[in-house]
Parts: structure tokens; sequence; C-alpha cells
């Protein structure tokens, strides 16, 4: 047993950890997940949606409500269904079971082109013979609107993503950054209920993925239309989303605020997949308790009173900058790992070294799936 | 002093490309370039008599004159039968190539094997199993018969007489049946080569199958059309098999002008002279196709 030492002689039960639990908990039928933020009104709605690929099912009974003007994001590892789910939204794919609902009218089997949803595609999929007007102009055109409110709406656009000038250029003649504003505006200038976004910024190099976040963000905010961002990228994930859901072998297992979902996760699954993660063995019944590496402090002294600790050694030092990442073994070879800022850390710290690993336990969360 | 090893090494990476172009350089130049400048000077020249096929050089540039009032319009009528069968090869190609692309699924390489298989027999032996499939007892006609378009068919001139043998249909269609493989394999390589990324995006741009199709697919596969044009109207033009077999008297092609001039006339000058404008107007085709293109957009199989 890994042996948790109490500076109080109570141990006492953190208040935040269960008392103000904001996540909803993402029951089987999928239902509870449905949420609206703010009350506004329901854009994307999924309800039980599954959708198999032969034997493997690439979602499984997915249900989630998106809100106007949201900025939500779908998380998860490679081959998780997000992208999938994107498609089903988009029209490319039709689910085996379950409805899509896309500004409240069913949708489920409508085509791509009489979807009121515009799709960005990873790599962008610019069309290489036209410019980057005709490009833009694409979707107007097709919907036959007028020359004159074409003209006024592709400029309008460009002008948003920063683009009017390159205007005549084509596309293999743009660098990757401008070619993701293009292909952000080629889908924008519909002015569609919801922007779905399939990993928008994984090909770009990442002082370039830093700007065009922030881009994004302010895009968004300009514009007000719902954007769905599908993504592997964490930091991505958190930094953009107004909600998000973590998506884990087709299935939602959370969703929430970032904050709520970095610092109360349901599960293990959401809690590591959101940062680097201490996931503390909780008596019996394998429960776990989260503790972030940031919270944990190192020490030479045992724990003060109303802290919890336990010895452990350091088994590797990674030097990041601002930080210091330090992987420690506690006892029955529990990982245990801590995140510092340089100068809160000994200058003597080294590899084999034993000292205490100290938490307040306010700052844990327990959480409420057992390890598997 | 002896050479560094990397001088050595440059001075090798310097000549062993032209190693690899060497055997076909060498082909080129000693069976086409050459003979082709040697035909310069026959074209220029006159017959000694006319029984023999020996020539004397006398700068006579009339014989170009004199070929293309003879040939002119055997000239026309040879590149109007290679178009019309290219345009009714690309009614077929098209659709062809389209459907191998983007629904040929895990048939694609079989369905591209398809289209090239019927090249593994010889054009000779093609024409003449031509001839008994257009016969006056062959199957198409019949075909034809039965349907009761034979009126019909003689009326628009594509029959003659309810017969399709010696006619220009017969060329045209045999022409068409040769160049098919060379329209098809480049557009469908050209067709390879749109992502289908582009149409789902069309899609998603509010865009129907048609308008996905005129705006995204059409203008892609354009470099595929004209390669395949190119690659089929050259050696349409200068067919000399189909003519022979499947067409009369009237509907010789210029390769058959050629030969008669040098094998039955014993006029080597002028049957060069006519070789030479033959491959003018050859190459003007090629150049107006890689204008502003280049080689590189020519998606060749």
């Amino acid at each position: 047993m890994v042996d948790i030492q109490s500076g109080d002689t109570v141990a006492r039960e953190s208040p935040s950890s269960e008392a103000d639990l904001l996540t909803e908990p993402a029951t089987k039928n999928g239902t509870s997940a449905v949420h609206h933020r703010g009350g506004g009104s329901e854009v994307i709605g999924l309800r039980q949606v599954c959708r198999r690929f032969g034997e493997s099912a690439a979602v499984e009974d997915l249900s989630l409500s998106i809100a106007a003007g949201e900025f939500f994001s779908l998380l998860g590892p490679s081959g998780c269904g997000k992208t999938t789910t994107l498609r089903l939204i988009a029209g490319f794919e039709r689910p085996q079971a379950g409805r899509i609902l896309l500004q409240g009218r069913d949708l489920t089997e409508a085509p791509p082109h009489r979807r009121p949803v515009n799709l960005v595609f990873q790599n962008y999929a610019l069309f290489p013979h036209l410019s980057v007007w005709d490009n833009v102009a694409f979707g107007p055109r097709s919907q036959r609107l007028a020359e004159p409110e074409i003209r006024r709406r592709v400029g309008e656009t460009l002008e948003v993503v920063r683009m009017s000038d390159l205007a005549r250029r084509r596309p293999h003649q743009l660098s990757g950054g401008q070619q993701q504003r293009v292909a952000l505006a080629r889908a924008l200038v519909n002015a569609p209920a919801a922007l779905l976004l399939d990993e928008p910024l994984a090909a770009l190099d990442p002082d370039l993925r830093r700007t065009m976040r922030s881009e994004l963000k302010r895009i968004q905010r300009e514009v007000g239309i719902t954007f769905l961002l599908v993504t592997h990228d964490r930091e991505e994930a958190l930094s953009l989303s107004d909600r998000l859901a973590v998506l884990h072998q087709g299935r939602l297992e959370q969703v929430g605020s970032p904050r709520q979902l970095y610092d109360h996760p349901r599960s293990a699954v959401v809690a590591s997949f959101l940062g680097a993660a201490n996931l503390l063995p909780e008596g019996p019944g394998g429960r776990l308790r989260l503790l972030r590496p940031e919270r944990l402090r190192l020490s030479a002294n045992p724990p003060a009173a109303g802290e919890r600790g336990l010895k452990a050694r350091v088994r590797e030092l990674a030097f990041q900058g601002a930080t210091v990442e330090v992987r420690l073994c506690g006892a029955d070879d529990l990982p245990l790992i801590a995140i510092d800022t340089h100068a809160a850390l000994a200058d003597d710290l080294s590899i084999g070294a034993e000292l205490w690993c100290r938490w307040d336990p306010a700052d844990t969360h327990l959480l409420e799936v057992p390890a598997p | 002093m002896p050479r560094s090893p990397r001088a050595e090494a440059d001075r090798r990476r310097r000549w062993w490309p032209w190693l690899l172009l060497a055997p076909g350089l060498i082909w080129l130049i000693g069976l086409y370039v050459l003979p082709l400048l040697g035909l310069v000077p026959l074209s220029l020249s006159e017959p000694v008599s006319r029984f023999g096929l020996e020539t004397v050089f006398r700068g006579r540039v009339g014989n170009y004159a004199e070929v293309l009032q003879a040939y002119g319009p055997i000239l026309v009528r040879s590149f109007g039968f290679a178009l019309i069968a290219t345009a009714l090869g690309l009614v077929l190609a098209y659709p062809l190539a389209f459907a191998i692309r983007f629904h040929g699924g895990r048939w694609k390489s079989l369905l591209v094997g398809l289209v090239v298989l019927p090249s593994l027999t010889s054009y000779l032996v093609r024409a003449i199993a031509f001839t008994s499939l257009l016969g006056d007892s062959g199957p198409v006609l019949n075909l034809v018969a039965s349907l009761g378009l034979t009126g019909w068919l003689d009326g628009l001139g594509v029959l003659r007489d309810g017969r399709l043998l010696n006619t220009p249909t017969a060329v045209i269609l045999g022409l068409t049946n040769n160049l098919l493989p060379f329209l098809v394999l480049p557009l469908v390589v050209a067709m390879e080569r749109i992502d289908p990324r582009l149409l789902e995006v069309a899609d998603d741009l509010h865009a129907g199958p048609l308008r996905s199709f005129t705006q995204v697919v059409w203008p892609l596969s354009l470099p595929g059309l004209g390669a395949g044009i190119l690659l089929s109207l050259i050696p349409a033009a200068g067919d000399v098999v189909n003519p022979k077999f499947l067409g009369g008297p009237n509907d010789r092609m210029i390769a058959n002008a050629i030969e008669t001039l040098l094998l039955v006339q014993l006029q080597a000058p002028r049957a060069a002279a006519l070789t030479l404008v033959l491959m003018a107007l050859i190459t003007l085709a090629v150049l107006l196709q890689l204008r502003g293109r280049g080689v590189d957009d020519l998606p060749l199989p």
C-alpha cells in the first residue's frame, strides 16, 4: 500500500473535490450531457449517434448539444472518433443510429450541400485552379447569390481574415498560414450556422500555430458564429474553447468548461488527457485522486499541518526554461510528476535524491470513475 | 597533386546522368533525327528516271507546292478523320475515365488493364478483325438492320447504300478503336491527381453534383484532356492500316498517299516533301499544346 502521510491528525476531506462538482456526469444514454451555455439556442444537436465501420465503432451513442455563438472543441487522441463526428455533422458520413439536428431541424439524411454548416478541412484542400478570390466566392456562387452581394461578402470575409491584398494569388503561391486563412474565409463567407474545423492548426509550425490560434479566437469573436473545433492538442482546446468534450474510443467521456475538465475530471482518461496528472490510489475500490503536478511541492521537510505528503526518489529532471519537470518514484513504484518554477527548486536537486512530495488536500480531486 | 575525392565525386556526378540518357539519345538521333534531316535534301531533289528510286539534288522547292496542291485535300481529310475519331473517342473515354477514377474502387487497376488489353493484339490484326465486324453480314450491320435504323443512318451519310465497309465511317470507327487507350490513360492519370477532398469541399460549399463537376473535375482534368487529344490525334492522322483495310479508294489518308508516292509512283522527293509537311503540322500541334503549360502539367501515362 502506498503510505500517504497526513500532517493532520484527522484526514480532512477536501471541500473542493466532490462538493462543488460542476461537471455533469455523462451517463450511459448520454442525454444528461445535453447542456446549454447561457440559455443560447441549440445550433448543433447530436442524439445517441452511432457510426460503425465494419466491426469497429467510430462513434458510439454520442449525444452533444452546442449552443449559438459557442466555441466548442472535441478533444481526443487520434482514432477516438472526433473527425468522424465532424464528418457526421457536415454530412459526409451517415449514422447507423441516432439523429443529427442543425438549427433545430433534423438533417440526419441531408447531403452536405444542403446543410447550414461549413467545414474547414485539414490541410485546407483549396481549389488549386482558382484564385483566392474565386476560392472564397465558390460557396456564394453555388448558392446563386447576386453578383454584387457575392462581391460584398467575399470582400468583407477576406478583410476579416486579412487576406484582401492577396486575393488574386493562387493557393500554391501562399504560405501555410495564408492558405489556412483562405480556407477559413471560404467557409465563413457562407455565413454558416456553425463552422466545423478539422485539426485546422495541425499542419502549421509551432510559432505560426500560436499566431493562428489567437487569430481563430479573434475571428470567432468578430463573426459570432458557432465554432466546432476538432483537435488532439489539449493546449489548443483549453485556450480556445468556451466548452469542450473529451472523446475516448468513440464515446463521450466528459463535457464542460476547460477549467471544469482540468480541475474536476470524471475519469483518469480525461484527467491525463488534459494535462500531466498524478493519480493517487485512494482506499479500496480502485478509486483515484487527482493531483496536478503544479500543485505538488518538493521539499526536504515532511508535510506541515493541514498538508499531506509522501517520500519519493527523483528519477528524471527536465529543465524547460520557465519550469522544471521532475519525475519521481514513490513507494510501490508509484510514478509522480512535479512541475515547479526553476526558482522554487533546490539547486542541489539531482537524480536519486530522496525528498518529500507535499500538497494541500484541497488541491486534489477524487475521480468519480474508478481505475479500469 | 592527387585529386580530392570530393572533386572526383563531383566530376562523376556531372557525367552519369548523360550515361543514363545516352541509349535513348543515340536511338532517337540515329533512327529518328538523322533520317528525318536526310529527308530535307531528298525533298528538294528530282528522280533520275521514272523507273527507279535514284534521285539527284536540284534544290527543287517546287516539290512542296506541288504536293500541297495535289494532296492538300487528303491532308485535310486525314486531320478531319483524326479529329472526328478523337472527338468520338472522347465521348467514350471521358465518362469511362471518370468512372474508373471515382467509382472504380478496388477494380481500378483491372479496369485500366481492360482498357489497354486490346492494344496487346497487333493493330493490323484488329483492323482485319474489324472488316468482318463491319462487313455486310457482320454483327454491326445486323444490329442496325434489326433496329430499323439502316435508312436513317443512310440518310445521315453514316452508311453508304446500307453498307459500312469501305466508308469513312468504318475508317473513323477503326481509328477510334485504336486511340481509345491513349485517351483514357492520360485522363485517368489527370483525374487521379484530383484530391477527392476537393469534391467534398465543393459539396460542403453548397455545390450540387453538376456544379462540382463543371467547376472542379472538368478544369482539373484539362491537362489530361490535352495530353490525350495529342496522343490520339498524332497517330490517328498518320494512320496507314485503317484506311487501307476499312476505307474505300476515296477514304485514303495522308500516310497511304506517301506510301503510294514512294512505292508505286517512285516519286521519293515528293514523298519526302509530303512527309515533312505532315511532320511540320504535327510539330505545330504539339507546340500549341505545350505552349504555356510546359511538360510538367502533362499527365502522360
